[in-house]
């Protein structure tokens, strides 16, 4: 393999693995505050992308944008209060099957609102055939654009959880939900916050992607699976393992094309996930330690 | 301050605690003690809203705290220190009190950090672990995080829950020395305990909870010197 080729798939990797970072931090926020697995993390997504594509012919798009991921932040807010905010203690199982029943539910109407279709937001700069050149290989400009807004979220998110009282108070949730009750915090209010925040997150991520990957409606399963290999390899609950696992898998995927038909690409992603369910459930960067405490 | 009638409560079908009426007064150190099992706990948990009243009648400060929702509990100034501590583990001991003052938060920054710098004189050895992890310290100092965490709220009562369970005897008289001091300045203090005896010697008054009921009430020193109380929880049978 040459040099040029060698970045080149490094840069494929980073791209994907940022994306599937983003997925996997998405879970990681709604875990942490609620412990539950949210599998509809992927249609947020999906949502982002398709919501600012239906936008653009009316508005520009920076503001399509924004508009989309504000649209898919009140619809995570939706889900919340519909779907979860009136159980009482649900078992693990039983919310999984709601949230992958919400991720269905999402699709369906996805399906009958954009139909089957592929679509794309234009690229932010430049078009399709428009490179830079880094260390001899050809990249997209949009390739910059995923891995810098990924990037930019991922900072944004480390100060909101360390820096705000808002965030503070989302980790007291997590850290023990009853003395956060006894210090006049509202874990509820925060478990919507949480969705609303994992699902502008998600949106923000499907409309950077769109333009390289396209969006579809049924986008979201396959992001989700692979956010959610990211999420265990991480560790569960582990941002900044989140992002090492991401960009690992990325990388995976892309080497894995110059050694294996591209078919296989998702079952390695997949293989991965099994091996490590088997082998190391608490992930690469979690500790078994705290793994133990973890109800899930 | 306080003032409990005929509350009913427990988990389910299970009655934990019944017909207990009882109530405080503001500037004192009021005790329950009773066995394992005797729904001490489960009274606390009613009154912090975390159990709700199947029935009864609990006012503070002539509120209805049954229609009140737990997290908003604490906003009237009625706080607990919680049993077997429950810090913020993975959080700084400065961040369990910022959160302690969470209920302040409209009154600014500078409120904040006054009462903080409170806490810091009240437990000196907190300010030496400021940036520590709490689920880092030890026990009594847990339960001193706790203390302090539930005093950052400024509140108007405190509840504490077994706060000598699993510490050393010289840390429990530290614990016991900080709830005097902590009446000496004016707090009030709901106090349940298992450890009878520490408690009632620095109590005012005292319940005795058997069974999820009230058997006997008084001021502190005649239950100390109550025949049955002696026989029961402080394990000294008087040979007549």
């Amino acid at each position: 393999m040459t040099a040029e080729l060698f970045v080149q798939y490094l840069f494929a990797g980073i791209t994907y693995g940022s994306i599937y970072a983003i997925v996997a931090i998405g879970f990681n926020i709604i875990y942490n505050t609620t412990g539950i697995i949210n599998f509809a993390q992927g249609e947020f997504v999906m949502l982002g992308g398709m919501i600012a594509i239906s936008l653009l012919p009316l508005l520009p798009l920076p503001l399509a944008i924004g508009v989309a991921v504000a649209v898919t932040m009140l619809i995570g807010a939706l889900m919340e209060m519909i779907f979860i905010r009136w159980l009482k203690n649900p078992s693990v199982l039983r919310m999984i099957i709601i949230t992958i029943g919400i991720s269905i539910l999402t699709r369906e109407a996805a399906i009958h609102i954009w139909g089957e279709n592929i679509r794309a937001l234009p690229y932010f700069v430049g078009n399709e055939i428009s490179t830079i050149s880094i260390l001899g290989a050809r990249i997209s400009p949009q390739v910059l654009w995923v891995v810098g807004v990924c990037g930019v979220m991922v900072v944004f998110l480390h100060l909101f959880f360390q820096a705000t009282s808002v965030g503070r108070e989302m980790r007291a949730c997590a850290a023990n939900r009853m003395a956060a009750i006894l210090c006049g915090i509202n874990p509820r209010n925060m478990v919507t916050l949480s969705f609303v925040l994992s699902a502008g997150m998600g949106a923000l991520a499907g409309c950077v992607m769109s333009p390289i990957t396209y969006s579809q409606y049924d986008m979201g399963t396959g992001l989700a699976i692979k956010g959610f290999t990211v999420a265990i390899l991480g560790g569960l609950g582990n941002s900044g393992g989140a992002v090492a696992a991401g960009l690992l898998l990325g990388a995976i995927e892309a080497f894995s094309v110059s050694v294996v038909p591209l078919a296989f690409k998702d079952a390695i992603s997949i293989a991965i996930l099994l091996l490590i369910l088997f082998v190391r459930p608490h992930g690469i960067f979690g500790s078994a330690e705290a793994a133990r405490l973890k109800t899930f | 301050m306080l003032k409990i009638r005929n509350v009913e409560s427990g988990y389910g079908k299970i009655r934990a605690i019944r017909q207990v009426s009882m109530h405080v007064e503001p500037g004192e150190i009021v005790t329950i003690i009773g066995a394992n099992g005797a729904g001490k706990t489960t009274l606390l948990a009613t009154i912090a809203g975390l159990v709700k009243a199947s029935s009864g009648e609990i006012l503070f400060g002539g509120q209805n705290l049954g229609a009140v929702s737990a997290p908003k509990i604490p906003f009237l100034g009625c706080v607990m220190v919680p049993e077997g501590r429950q810090v913020f583990a993975t959080m700084s001991v400065e961040e369990n009190l910022l959160l302690g003052a969470h209920v302040l938060h409209k009154e600014g920054r500078a409120a904040v950090e006054g009462l903080l710098e409170h806490q810091y004189q009240l437990f000196p050895v907190l300010r030496d672990r400021k940036t520590q992890l709490a689920g880092t310290l030890s026990g009594g100092e847990q339960q001193m995080l706790a203390m302090a965490r539930a005093l950052s709220s400024r509140p108007k009562m405190v509840m504490m829950d077994e706060p000598s369970t699993g510490l050393a005897p010289l840390i429990v008289k530290e614990i016991f020395q900080i709830i005097v001091r902590l009446r000496d300045e004016g707090n009030t203090v709901l106090l349940v305990e298992q450890n009878a005896k520490a408690a009632l010697a620095i109590a005012d008054r005292g319940y005795v909870l058997e069974t999820g009921k009230v058997i006997l009430q008084g001021p502190a020193s005649d239950l100390l010197n109550n025949r049955d109380v002696q026989r029961a929880y402080l394990g000294r049978e008087k040979i007549d």
